[in-house]
């Protein structure tokens, strides 16, 4: 018995004991201090179904070799293509969520398949290429998002009458229109039990086709590239699917994070999603060849669980609004330590 | 040598596993001052694992230490690392070439202990400003090759040495260690001509004369008996016999080496197949792969045969199987059963029901981070959709874990596959099991043509016979045609039914498997390019 509980702590992991340890202080801290306990909870869930799906992007490009999936924000970018297209053909409430989603999926294929042909290319040096595939495309879409045509007025300037606001409120479009599925509401917890629905299907979609033929050819892949080339394996073909499938799961993750959220991001707010989901995965215990659903949900937990508990306890012991920047201190802080468990497979 | 002087080092009921597989077994054995000891036994026996423990090498710490005692000079020396051993009088010289390639011989010999001059700097900032002190490094180089007894440039850089330099150069470095008491010397005539390696025998009398004590290992058995006073073989991780040098001879120490007398020539059949319908024609085939380039081979291989394929290193061997593959760039013709198989791509080669077993098992024949049951079932789930359930009418292809386990427990049990379970990762199996693992993937195949390639490399001597057995279990029940490719040839006269050598990258000749040595012997050197 005593053995069986080492094994499971030991698989478990000590970065990820220290970082729950960590959270479980936090979280006994809370009343303390003067914060709510209850509300602290629910935000804790309503963080993770925002960003769940975008840490699942993370997973397809793992198995297959690729390497965290650094350029994320080309995925994100397709979701917000979809988003504001689908507002600008005048679609509102839940309709236009999932407009937004069928209009974001060619993008995603498209972009999705480009990068792919690119990482192609540069075998060995993926995550490198992949940061400034993210970055460039960002600052394309800066420029693009002035030049488009839109025109529906609760997105554009008020006073030019054209070009794209840094940020656009989702209220009458698709606010909330997952999160408000049977919404459990018990005292001051709130659960957005359509959100984690939707989150649970994906992930199950995504364990269910690394148990396939193609999925199991995606973790040899990773694995090995000899090994599966030797097998007959179309190496390139894989990975190219591997990369198309992450930029839909950005797209898609962007737009269940924006329902949550409430508002659309544009113009530079995509360059910051990258490191929060590469470090989430990479708490939750995956390696650069090796990622399972279980790293995924445990790293969101733990990450957004610090970073939204750690502003909200310092602030309320030290009495001073400086919420902004522990958040920003905490979460660089994860990502860096996070960085530093990257391991590789042996080869 | 005195006999009855006390014994520098003891080592007793020495044992070590690596991940539960038993390396070596209760290992004693004492060294006195000046005593040459030949260390014999066939790859795998366990000569450099003990070694290691001795030296204290880091992967020995890293995978649980060992158990037993070390004694030198009589005080329990347990060493945790290298720098341990050397600074109590442990010297080795690796099989591989330690040294820095743009420094020359005297800076090599010398690295890190080198003289050194004070200077006005020096004294400010410390001691690690010290200039080098050259012409006394040049002095003690000098001293050091000298004690070896051969001519080596001292000024030489070692990227421009032939090989036997770089090894006396690494020799001379240990000799330069004042502290020197013991030196383990494994495998240093490997690369030695004839005369270079007489001079290093006479080298090491020297040195025993002066008191050092020398671990010798080496397959070269008429070295040992030349030079050493006791002979120790070691089998499977058992030290099966010590006795002095002159109570043996070669023939004695072959068999205790193997467990078995060697034959010169064993009785078996061979099939002649002369008959049989030609299952594979290769065609003018040459194939680009670095340092087993293929110039020009064309090949029959007949139905139900087994056809060994041997040669020198880097005669181009290698390079058929893997040019045929598709693994690397390759061009003729390559006709399977009457049909054209495409060259560069090994899906269609797997298709038309090849198998190849690479010789390069942790690079191109293993799965090392997963599990055996993946390693076993991936080709044939993927090429041929074994292992798989299917849903909606085949739209949903389904890993089948009960009947990927179920074939891997069978291969596991037909080949004796040492392992603690068909879950347990390929990378945490010795190099004979990982062998059996490649063995198993191709067999779960079912191919019609079986290409293996260096099937014995690295890989102990009870799992060769087991693994050399299976293939031809497997040629002669299944009926499957085997091409064999090995650089050993006493192997290959064992196993197969014809040989072709290859040399210079085309092909020599082809003969039955039960024609003499000499004549092999004379068609590998032949066109050595």
């Amino acid at each position: 018995m005593k053995d069986k509980i080492m094994d499971s702590l030991r698989e478990f992991g000590l970065p990820r004991l220290i970082i729950t340890g960590f959270l479980v202080l936090l979280l006994i801290m809370a009343p303390f201090v003067g914060a709510d306990l209850p509300t602290q909870i629910s935000n804790i869930i309503n963080r993770f179904s925002w960003n769940g799906i975008l840490v699942l992007a993370m997973v397809p490009m793992v198995h297959s070799g690729c390497g965290l999936n650094f350029g994320l924000p080309l995925g994100i970018i397709s979701g917000l293509l979809g988003a504001t297209i689908s507002i600008e053909m005048g679609f509102t409430g839940g309709m236009s969520f999932v407009v937004a989603i069928l209009v974001a999926t060619p993008f995603a294929l498209v972009f999705g398949a480009l990068y792919g042909w690119l990482l192609n290319k540069i075998k060995g040096g993926e995550m490198m290429i992949a940061t400034y595939v993210g970055f460039s495309s960002v600052s394309l879409m800066c420029m693009m998002w002035l030049v488009l045509p839109y025109h529906s007025p609760n997105m554009v300037w008020g006073l030019a009458g054209k070009g794209l606001r840094t940020t656009i409120s989702l209220e009458g479009y698709f606010d909330q229109a997952l999160a408000s599925i049977a919404r459990i509401e018990i005292g001051n917890i709130s659960i957005p039990t359509g959100t984690l629905i939707f989150f649970a299907i994906l992930a199950f979609a995504i364990w269910a086709f690394l148990h396939t033929k193609t999925g199991t050819a995606m973790t040899a892949v990773g694995s090995n590239p000899v090994f599966a080339k030797a097998a007959g394996i179309n190496v390139d073909r894989i990975r190219m699917l591997s990369v198309v499938m992450s930029t839909w799961l950005a797209a898609i993750g962007i737009l269940v994070y924006e329902q949550g959220f409430g508002f659309i991001q544009l113009y530079m707010a995509p360059f910051y999603m990258a490191l929060p989901a590469v470090s989430a995965i990479l708490i939750g215990g995956a390696s650069v060849n090796k990622a399972s659903i279980m790293n995924v949900i445990v790293g969101t937990i733990l990450f957004q669980g610090i970073v939204t508990m750690t502003p909200t306890v310092m602030n309320n012991m030290i009495h001073m609004d400086m919420s902004e920047v522990i958040r920003i201190i905490a979460s660089m802080g994860m990502i860096l330590f996070a960085l530093t468990r990257k391991t590789e497979a042996s080869r | 040598m005195d006999r009855n002087s006390a014994p520098l080092l003891t080592m007793q009921g020495i044992k070590k596993d690596f991940f539960g597989n038993q390396v070596l077994e209760d290992i004693n054995l004492e060294l006195r001052p000046g005593e040459v000891l030949g260390l014999c036994g066939e790859n795998g026996a366990g000569k450099s694992t003990l070694m290691k423990i001795l030296f204290g090498a880091a992967d020995i710490a890293e995978t649980g230490g060992y158990e037993g005692d070390i004694f030198l000079d009589g005080q329990k020396v347990s060493f945790q690392t290298p720098f341990e051993a050397i600074a109590a009088g442990i010297g080795m010289v690796h099989q591989e070439f330690s040294l820095i390639p743009g420094f020359d011989a005297t800076e090599n010999i010398l690295l890190n202990r080198e003289p050194e001059k004070h200077n006005y700097v020096s004294e400010i900032f410390g001691d690690r400003l010290n200039t080098l002190d050259r012409s006394e490094m040049d002095t003690r180089a000098k001293n050091a090759i000298e004690k070896m007894g051969v001519e080596i440039d001292r000024h030489m850089m070692i990227n421009t040495m032939p090989v036997g330099h770089k090894q006396f150069t690494e020799i001379a470095r240990e000799l330069s260690k004042e502290q020197l008491r013991l030196l383990i010397l494994d495998e240093p005539t490997a690369v030695l001509t004839e005369r270079e390696a007489a001079s290093l025998l006479d080298s090491i009398r020297g040195m025993s004369e002066r008191g050092i004590s020398v671990i010798f290992i080496t397959h070269r058995l008429q070295e040992v008996l030349s030079v050493c006073d006791t002979v120790a073989v070691m089998r499977d991780g058992v030290l099966v016999e010590c006795v002095p040098a002159a109570e043996t001879s070669v023939a004695a120490i072959t068999k205790s080496m193997v467990g078995r007398s060697v034959g010169t020539s064993q009785k078996r059949e061979i099939k002649n197949s002369d008959g049989a319908k030609t299952i594979l024609k290769i065609d003018r085939l040459w194939v680009d792969m670095p340092g087993e380039t293929v110039r020009d081979v064309s090949l029959e291989v007949k139905e139900g045969e087994i056809l060994g394929i041997g040669g020198l290193a880097g005669q181009g061997k290698l390079g058929i199987p893997n040019g045929v593959m598709g693994l690397y760039e390759a061009g003729g013709t390559v006709e399977f059963d009457g049909k054209v198989i495409p060259l560069g791509s090994p899906r269609e080669c797997l298709d038309s029901s090849f198998a190849f077993v690479s010789e390069d098992r942790r690079g191109v024949g293993l799965l090392l981070d997963e599990s055996l049951e993946w390693n076993v079932a991936f080709p044939a789930m993927q090429i041929q959709n074994k292992f798989l359930k299917k849903y909606l009418g085949g739209l949903i292809k389904w890993r089948d874990e009960k009947a990927i386990r179920e074939v891997t427990e069978k291969y596991i049990n037909e080949l004796q596959i040492k392992c603690t379970s068909s879950k347990q990762r390929a990378k945490e199996l010795s190099g004979g099991n990982q062998q059996k693992v490649c063995l198993a993937k191709a067999f779960a195949l079912e191919p019609k043509l079986l290409f293996v390639s260096e099937p014995t490399r690295g890989i102990d001597v009870g799992a060769k016979a087991l693994v050399l057995d299976a293939l031809r279990k497997f040629n002669r029940e299944n009926g499957v045609t085997v091409v064999m490719v090995s650089s050993e040839l006493e192997e290959l006269r064992m196993t197969c039914d014809r040989i072709a050598i290859v040399s210079g990258g085309r092909i020599s000749g082809i003969l039955p498997a039960d024609s003499s040595t000499e004549e092999f012997g004379t068609m590998m050197l032949s066109g050595v390019v």
